[in-house]
């Protein structure tokens, strides 16, 4: 481990050995290391899953809340203050399932925060059953006959919602992975990063095999600043494309607040002006 | 404050945050002092007097929604308060935006007035329906007014032909006006009290001016019953404001120091949100509608754990949802302010009436066990108050705090006194984290120095998972005890150093006690004016949960006690059971969706107390 490591020392990791957790958390360490981001001005906020679990093994701020709640707690402490790089980190199932309808509105409020989310197409957690993002016909202990529902497609969704900046990786292909990553810290609004991972334990069709077999790169002259071209893109299930679909600048949620307006310092740096209350007061009243 | 809470002490200097991480244990030291004094003072103790000045109206305003009762009430509560009278008006409406029968009651008095009695003087119907709903509070003196042209055969009804009044005026949308006229000339005022209100609700010039016009329309043709109805006005109050329950609340956020509030409309507790909405500019607090509960309290969360004070507004339902994240809040030993806007359930229930049937779930919900407050106010000033001072008791705590209201307060008016605000600012009592900073820490009853990320260059990790010391996952069985210990050891700060006492009114020595709490108050203690009963006082409780020693003394010393809620159950009667081991001998429940009236509470004191 080098000098300027993220990573925590000493914890008890509680991955399957060959799970793409571990790649994950080797990435993001490393995209870390090279933007040489503050360690004291960089929170993690996760939600409940393996992968949420991410945070633990990092020596960063965190905040491990609920099973799918981590987008909107992530956007609140990014507008609470704004000096904070915030990065929101949980499985498809915490994301797409049970945080659907923060999904979905976080986009449409565009913080400056980026979203990886570690898409293993399964509960790894509870033990198998159906993801959102599990393909059609995958058996597990509970969908004994196979999943019945269409996935979700989180690419297609975020680039119909107009997300800033919406990306697929594959945790097998580390170099194009990081380059990601980077892009998505730097960029400033939502930046929705989507990392493929096979679940060795839970997940026995879509292993790295089937990852390297059904994946390939956008097309070197793919216009991540078109819309309709990206979803195009994203609408292809087989091969699933990796890169940067969309990028898209556009004003972020915390910047327009009103609070914000007049005063750029952090909430915890305020306080109330009691002269201007009695004058609030006296006017309402 | 009031009740000599310890807002003041808990204030550090604004901007010096160093000091704030040096001086922890002795700051908090400072404050536990004036804590402990303040919690020694048992309760206030109210003397009942009986008012000289009895003179009094009542005037009932009825119609449809859409009609602009609400603006009627403003507009009349605001003359009556200029005019030197204190006035409560007081508004039940049905959950639907046009039709249906709604009505604003306004009770104007040369003392001071907190709640509703049944009987009408004046009784303005603009439109047919109203009259059945409302004939049991009629009487042979109340005077009817009605558009002739609405009530065809109804007799002794004084006419006050709308339809054609307005018609030369600009229609309809001028009744308003119109009838405020009109009853001010009933009351024997002079026309200019209400062009002195009309301008403070209309800043349009062209608009004021035309209601302006139809006032004086109104007021004319009131001449042959001028003074029929008489009530005079006196000298005005200077500095005397007007606010109803919802903005008494939001501007305690303010006072309590909140920066941040994100919400999702549940009536009625959307226009605590509102008002917050239009002070964010001037007060710099960030608000934000969710896209459901779930979202606002996990949202809430957030932004205490980076330096925010935050708060959610919302009702049952939405409360519901949110209790996930009230246990998360217990779990990751966060600060947090919850108002709890109560309208009568089970499922959407009656989204526009009162009821008092959520302490259960404000005391009960979320999974696991961990210390909350619950705090309900009987009138504006606790609204205040208590808004104000859960944010100090959160903070302190770390723990949620719930502001337990009501419909019934929340929309009634009424006239008051500026708010007494604190001395200084309130802020956070967080600070610099150093290099081995642990977030879980021990420390005196539980509390842990609360650092934030960003501030200081340690590491602030919280985890809803159990944790250890630095906020990481454990199994292990010690650390998990001393955890739950540690959590719970934080009541004993709620239950005595930073609670607020309760409030009794009546003879310190009594036989019977009748206890209620939220926004029976005043109704109570009217009542209890008006009959004087021997031996027989009213605690009003404002904190009701974790239950103080004071109440519980208080409840030791009765030989009867007798707890009044508006619930079919007794849910705060089986609290204090629980809590304190005393016997309740009866229980005065109400649930039809309104709250008691002054006359309901005269009449189970007569059948039930000793007079
Ligand atoms: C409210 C709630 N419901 C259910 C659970 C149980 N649970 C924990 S993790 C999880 C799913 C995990 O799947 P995913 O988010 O894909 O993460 P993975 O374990 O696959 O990394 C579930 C259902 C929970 N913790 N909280
Ligand atoms: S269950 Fe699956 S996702 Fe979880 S650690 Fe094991 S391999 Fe990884
Ligand atoms: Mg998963």
């Amino acid at each position: 481990m080098s000098e300027n490591s993220y990573l925590r020392t000493g914890c008890d990791v509680a991955w399957c050995p060959g799970c793409g957790n571990f790649g994950i958390l080797k990435i993001v360490n490393e995209t870390l290391q090279e933007m040489e981001l503050d360690p004291r001005q960089t929170v993690v906020v996760s939600g409940i899953g393996q992968a949420a679990k991410t945070p633990q093994y990092l020596n960063l701020h965190f905040f491990n809340g609920l099973h799918g709640r981590a987008l909107p707690a992530a956007t609140a402490i990014k507008a609470t203050n704004r000096n904070l790089t915030v990065i929101a980190e949980s499985g498809d199932g915490d994301m797409y399932g049970e945080g659907g309808n923060h999904f979905t509105h976080c986009i449409r409020r565009n913080p400056d925060l980026t979203n990886i989310v570690h898409n293993n197409m399964v509960y790894g957690l509870t033990k198998g059953q159906a993801s959102p993002t599990s393909p059609h016909g995958l058996v597990t202990p509970l969908q004994v006959d196979g999943v019945i529902l269409e996935p979700f497609n989180p690419i297609a969704v975020a680039i119909a919602l107009d997300a800033s900046f919406v990306a697929r990786a594959y945790v097998g292909h580390a170099d194009q992975t990081r380059a990601i990553l980077k892009a998505a810290i730097r960029h400033r609004g939502y930046a929705l990063v989507d990392i493929l991972q096979p679940c060795v334990t839970f997940n026995k069709l879509n292993t790295y095999r089937w990852f390297e077999e059904h994946t390939t790169p956008l097309a070197a002259d793919h216009d991540h600043t078109d819309k309709i071209q990206a979803f195009a893109r994203a609408c292809e299930n087989d091969p699933l494309r990796l890169g940067i679909f969309y990028q898209n600048e556009k004003p972020v949620f915390e910047d327009q607040l009103a609070a914000y307006l007049d005063d750029s310092r952090p909430l915890f740096e305020r306080r109330v002006d009691l002269n201007k209350l009695a004058e609030t007061v006296r006017v309402m009243g | 404050m009031q009740d000599g809470t310890p807002e003041n002490s808990t204030v550090k200097d604004a901007n010096d945050l160093e000091y704030v991480g040096k001086a922890w244990q002795v700051t908090y030291k400072d404050v536990k002092h004036a804590e402990q004094r303040a919690s020694q003072a048992i309760s206030e103790t109210i003397a009942l007097i009986h008012a000289d000045d009895t003179r009094e109206i009542t005037l009932v305003i009825s119609g449809e929604a859409g009609q602009g009762l609400q603006t009627i009430a403003h507009i009349l509560a605001r003359m009556f308060m200029n005019g030197g009278l204190h006035v409560l008006a007081v508004s039940e409406f049905m959950s639907r935006i046009r039709g249906g029968s709604n009505s604003v009651t306004l009770r104007a008095a040369h003392r001071s007035v907190r709640a509703l009695n049944e009987h009408i003087d004046l009784c303005v119907l603009l439109d047919k329906k109203a009259l059945q709903r409302l004939r049991g509070r009629c009487a042979a003196d109340t005077i009817l007014i009605g558009d002739p042209a609405i009530f065809v055969d109804e007799m002794g009804m004084f006419p006050l032909p709308l339809k054609e009044l307005s018609a030369n005026i600009g229609g309809a949308m001028y009744n308003n006006s119109l009838v405020c006229g009109y009853i001010t000339r009933l009351i024997g005022w002079e026309l200019s009290h209400l062009e002195i209100a009309l301008t403070r609700i209309f800043t349009d010039c062209d608009l004021l001016a035309k209601n302006c016009a139809a006032a004086r329309v109104g007021w004319e043709y009131g001449v042959d019953n001028s003074g029929r109805c008489s009530i005079p006005p006196c000298e005005a109050k200077p500095g005397s404001i007007l606010l109803d329950g919802s903005q008494a609340v939001a501007l305690g956020a303010v006072a309590g120091g909140c920066t941040f509030i994100s919400s999702y409309p549940m009536s009625p507790s959307t226009e605590v949100l509102t008002h917050l909405a239009k002070l964010a500019h001037a007060h710099g607090i960030i608000v934000e509608q969710a896209e459901d509960e779930i979202s606002a309290i996990n949202m809430g969360l957030g932004s205490w754990y980076a330096g925010g004070r935050a708060m959610v507004s919302t009702s049952g339902g939405g409360f519901d949802l949110m209790a996930e994240g009230l246990s998360l809040c217990g779990a990751i030993e966060s600060p947090m302010v919850i108002h709890l806007a109560q309208r009568p359930g089970p499922g959407t229930g009656l989204p526009t009436r009162t009821e008092q049937a959520d302490l259960e779930i404000a005391r009960y919900s979320g999974h696991g066990e961990f210390p909350r407050a619950i705090l309900a106010p009987g009138s504006p000033e606790e609204a205040f108050t208590c808004t104000a001072h859960a944010f100090t008791m959160a903070d302190l705590s770390q723990s949620p705090v719930i502001i337990l209201t009501d419909q019934y307060l929340l929309d009634t008016l009424y006239d008051l006194d500026p708010f007494e605000l604190p001395d200084t600012a309130p802020g956070s009592r967080i600070i610099a984290t150093t290099e081995d900073y642990r977030r879980y820490a021990p420390g005196p009853d539980g509390i842990s120095p609360r650092g934030i990320p960003g501030l200081g260059v340690g590491r602030v990790c919280v985890d809803s998972d159990e944790h250890d010391d630095e906020g990481c996952i454990t199994e292990d069985f010690d650390v998990r005890i001393s955890m739950v210990d540690k959590r719970l050891s934080k009541l004993r700060l709620l239950r005595e150093d930073l609670a607020l006492p309760p409030r009794l009114y009546g003879p310190a020595y009594f036989k019977i006690l009748i206890v209620g709490w939220g926004s029976t108050a005043a109704v109570v203690a009217e009542a209890l004016e008006q009959l004087q009963p021997v031996a027989t006082s009213f605690l009003h409780c404002i904190q009701i949960y974790p239950v103080s020693k004071a109440i519980s003394d208080h409840l030791h010393r009765a030989k009867q006690i007798i707890v009044i809620e508006n619930n079919a159950t007794g849910q705060f009667a089986r609290l204090l059971k629980a809590e304190t081991g005393c016997a309740v001998s009866r229980e005065w429940h109400k649930y039809n969706g309104l709250a008691f009236s002054v006359d309901e509470v005269v009449e189970l004191l007569r059948q039930e107390v000793e007079l």
